[in-house]
């Protein structure tokens, strides 16, 4: 509800404003103010500090919209509700304040579930309001009715049923402040209409989190002491990086830490950017297709210092070869995180930028790790990130991602699709910047990549954004072009075409002896024209001649552009560890697999 | 990376291949725990009972059960019921896992919002387990010998039926449940164990006992893990 808006009384009545100011009552009278429960809803989110939001509209979700609509909160209307959620999600990410998204019940709410285990995997931070039928329809099998909560439980950090007009505002905020805080992740409030068109006197008080809900900021003193020591008596040290790093906030703490003490850092897909790429202290990401570099110092140190990173299978490989001879020091701000996957022989529990600095106070030394330092450096001039750019040769994904790279900004922000393309826009573009790089890791979401670009838009208007997409994942949300053109989101999405579900062909090829299963996207459309068609600007390329010069044009165009890069559909992702594989047993070809 | 490093026209990626790389000779176990041989690698399960006080609000026990499920915990028995502070529950869960599997059950556990605190108890705990048993009536008098002789209680006795009580130990209802099996059991319903932390200690980190003394709330009950009475 907006200041201005006409406060209703207990009686339904609307009061006239005086003086152009909203009448709040006679004071002397004690007459209640009443709103509804939906304005409640909006009083909430306002009060917590939300300025937009991603939803659609719908029957149960109904009474939300109209409160809104007096509202200065800033809506975008979303195609479908699974961008949404991928929206929120991104703005998230890139403000660091819970992104809040809308659906109605049933299918709104089943819509939106993709992107509420999506961020609950990266532990991004993000609110969803579901509509649900009338309480007293509440199981009954009733008109758009699913069981949300039951639904969301595995996939939101935590969720509510609003059982009343009197709490569900306070229950909002409540949903609003647990999303951000602690280990971020999405929360989800489902709301009756029944509920949100009650009308009820109670403000809603400011946003705090529940009581049993009190993280551990700082770690143990002697834990700390522990993690100096070892870190001090280390020959071959390694800092690994985790999506904590950035959430909480603590990339500066990491950057000032790694250098004081010259310890080289790798990283987690989702700490991209943490710290710079460009740092000779820099190893980049570890896993799976991570560079040669990390994956050999990881193996090969013997203390690894984790901070806010979850040990995802993606990134250990077989957990039996992970840093096998390492003493493992893990900070995370979820005691359930430590020794979860990777056992920690330290293990630190608080916030990331807390306890990095904890650990650099209580150093008494560097360590003694010069050696270290120029193998690592041997390993990278061993193993370069590089790729073949023959003439003859359809184009390579890799070129077209540096040559956007060059094209823009240190803080320009990329978000992708999942498959191969994301691979190349994480090996190949250098990341400088904490918050620049905005991808689906967890759950591994095609389609993440054009939502999460609006999404991004919304959170940093000022800043370049670029969506690199497969022809496969753009094809999953390609209808949110229509929202990116309503909006005006000068945004670039660079699609990757390789007529393939490419990341699956390069699998088939691998290890199902080239049996090609339903991953030829021959059938694509020209992305070009159906950008056009929903009134974005088109190129296509094919030819390494023509790539800066479409790539400049694309950027300079005022609103969504598509560029349809016709690439080498044969080229393949490398290194790669197979999964459960060793990392230090990274194939640089497919002979090697 | 450079810049200058990348895109060199033929290079390619390049670098030894797996087999020329060296080797760490170290390996963990599926803990993730550094290992010295394969004979330390394997950690056997064993019997954890976990008690956690909870918010007592709809869908918390779906929240508890739902976790077991997904995370694919072995449960052996799950009771919940009021405890002498208004709003609290008891959740007293028997599992069946490795210590980093309790440490993890407990970890998960704890970290859902309406999850006041979790401890795990001690083999000295106070534990106790409610089984009713129907056996066929034809000769009473038995059933009733047996009956006394585990301390239990006829709640039914009809022409063709007995129903008796038990509580217990796990052993203790173990060993009724086999003494009843003359008569030919018709029926059984166990509740699984609860327990309380013995003495002073407290059964969860910072419950306090006195803040109990001065409650007028009933004493534990149990409900078996299929009867949600506290769901939505
Ligand atoms: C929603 C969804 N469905 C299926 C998958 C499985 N999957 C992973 S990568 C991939 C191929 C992606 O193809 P494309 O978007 O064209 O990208 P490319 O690998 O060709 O760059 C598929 C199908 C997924 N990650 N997400």
């Amino acid at each position: 509800m907006s200041e201005s808006a006409p406060p209703r009384f207990e009686d339904g009545e609307e009061t006239e404003p005086v003086n152009g100011d909203p009448i709040t009552g006679d004071a002397d009278s004690a007459a209640k103010t009443t709103r509804t429960g939906a304005q409640s809803v909006v009083a909430a989110l306002e009060r917590a500090g939300a300025e937009t939001l991603f939803g659609v509209q719908g029957g149960a979700i109904m009474p939300v919209y109209d409160a809104l609509y007096d509202s200065d909160l800033r809506h975008v209307t979303m195609a479908h509700e699974q961008s949404a959620a991928h929206a929120a999600d991104a703005y998230g990410i890139v403000s660091g304040t819970p992104g809040v998204c809308l659906a109605t019940s049933g299918p709104g709410a089943t819509n939106l579930t993709t992107g509420i285990a999506d961020a609950d995997m990266d532990s991004d931070p993000m609110v969803a309001l579901t509509g649900q039928v009338p309480t007293d329809f509440v199981g009954s099998d009733a008109f758009q009715e699913t069981d949300t909560t039951g639904l969301t439980a595995p996939i939101t950090k935590t969720n509510y049923f609003a059982q009343r007009a009197d709490t569900v505002g306070d229950t909002v905020g409540e949903a609003f402040a647990l999303a951000g805080e602690g280990r971020p992740g999405p929360t989800l409030v489902d709301l009756p209409k029944d509920v949100t068109n009650a009308e009820t006197d109670a403000e809603p008080k400011d946003a705090t989190t529940p009581d049993t809900y009190d993280p551990q900021t700082e770690a143990d003193d002697e834990e700390v002491r522990a993690a100096a020591r070892t870190l001090e008596r280390a020959k071959k040290p390694v800092i690994l990086a985790g999506g904590g790093v950035v959430k909480g906030e603590a990339s500066e703490q990491l950057r000032a830490f790694a250098r004081e003490y010259g310890i080289p850092v790798a990283s987690s897909m989702p700490a991209v950017g943490a710290f710079p790429e460009d740092d000779d202290l820099a190893l980049e990401m570890v896993g799976m297709h991570g560079t040669g570099y990390a994956n050999m110092a990881t193996t090969h140190c013997d203390v690894l210092f984790a901070v806010g990173c979850r040990f995802d299978d993606r990134l250990t490989g077989g957990v039996d070869t992970f840093a096998p001879e390492a003493e493992v020091v893990h900070a995370d701000i979820d005691p359930a995180e430590i020794s979860k996957n990777v056992h920690a022989d330290v293990p630190l529990v608080g916030d990331a930028g807390t306890v990095i600095s904890q650990v650099g106070d209580e150093m008494e030394r560097a360590p003694d790790c010069d050696e270290w330092r120029d193998q690592c450096q041997q390993w990278k001039d061993e193993y370069p990130m590089d790729y073949r750019t023959p003439d003859d040769e359809p184009l390579k994904p890799q070129f077209v991602v540096e040559a956007l790279d060059e094209a823009t900004d240190d803080d320009a922000i990329v978000t992708t699709g999942v498959g191969q393309h994301q691979m190349w826009a994480v090996q190949y573009w250098t990341y400088t910047e904490p918050r620049t790089w905005v991808s689906s890791h967890g759950l591994g979401t095609m389609g993440y990549g054009l939502p999460a670009a609006i999404g991004a838009k919304m959170a940093a208007p000022d800043r370049e954004v670029v969506s690199f997409e497969g022809d496969g994942s753009f094809l999953m949300t390609i209808q949110e072009l229509a929202v990116a053109v309503r909006e005006n989101l000068d945004i670039t999405v660079a699609v990757l075409n390789n007529e393939y579900i490419g990341m699956v062909r390069q699998w088939q090829d691998a290890f199902f002896d080239g049996r090609r299963a339903a991953s030829d996207y021959d059938w694509c459309p020209e992305f070009d024209k159906l950008a056009e068609a929903f009134g974005a600007e088109g190129f296509a390329v094919s030819d390494y001649d023509e790539v800066t010069s479409t790539v400049e044009s694309a950027m300079a165009y005022d609103g969504p552009s598509v560029v349809d890069f016709r690439i080498d559909p044969a080229e393949n992702v490398y290194p790669m560890v197979p999964s459960g594989g060793a990392n230090g047993q990274f194939a640089l070809s497919e002979d090697q697999l | 990376m450079s810049d200058s490093e990348r895109g060199t026209g033929d290079a390619g990626l390049q670098g030894p291949a797996p087999d020329e790389r060296p080797h760490p000779e170290g390996r963990r176990n599926r803990h993730g725990e550094r290992i010295e041989s394969v004979t330390d690698a394997e950690q056997d399960p064993r019997t954890g009972v976990v008690s956690a006080l909870v918010e007592h609000e709809p869908g918390v026990l779906a929240k508890v059960s739902g976790l077991f499920s997904r995370r694919q915990f072995n449960i052996e028995s799950l009771t919940v019921g009021p405890t002498t502070v208004d709003g609290h529950a008891r959740i007293t869960l028997v599992v069946e896992e490795t210590d980093s599997g309790i440490e993890q059950v407990k970890k998960q556990v704890e970290k859902l919002v309406p999850v006041i605190a979790v401890g795990e108890l001690g083999d000295d705990a106070v534990q106790a387990e409610l089984v009713l048993l129907k056996v066929r009536g034809e000769e009473p008098d038995k059933v009733h010998a047996i009956t006394q002789m585990y301390e239990g209680q006829t709640l039914d006795a009809g022409p063709r039926t007995i129903t008796v009580q038990i509580t217990g130990d796990q052993q203790k209802i173990d060993d009724a449940v086999d003494a009843f099996r003359q008569f030919g059991i018709i029926e059984i319903a166990r509740t699984g164990q609860t327990a309380l932390a013995r003495g002073d200690t407290p059964t969860t980190p910072g419950e306090s006992p006195a803040a109990s003394a001065e409650s007028t709330a009933d004493t534990e009950t149990t409900a078996n893990t299929t009867i949600a009475t506290d769901d939505d």
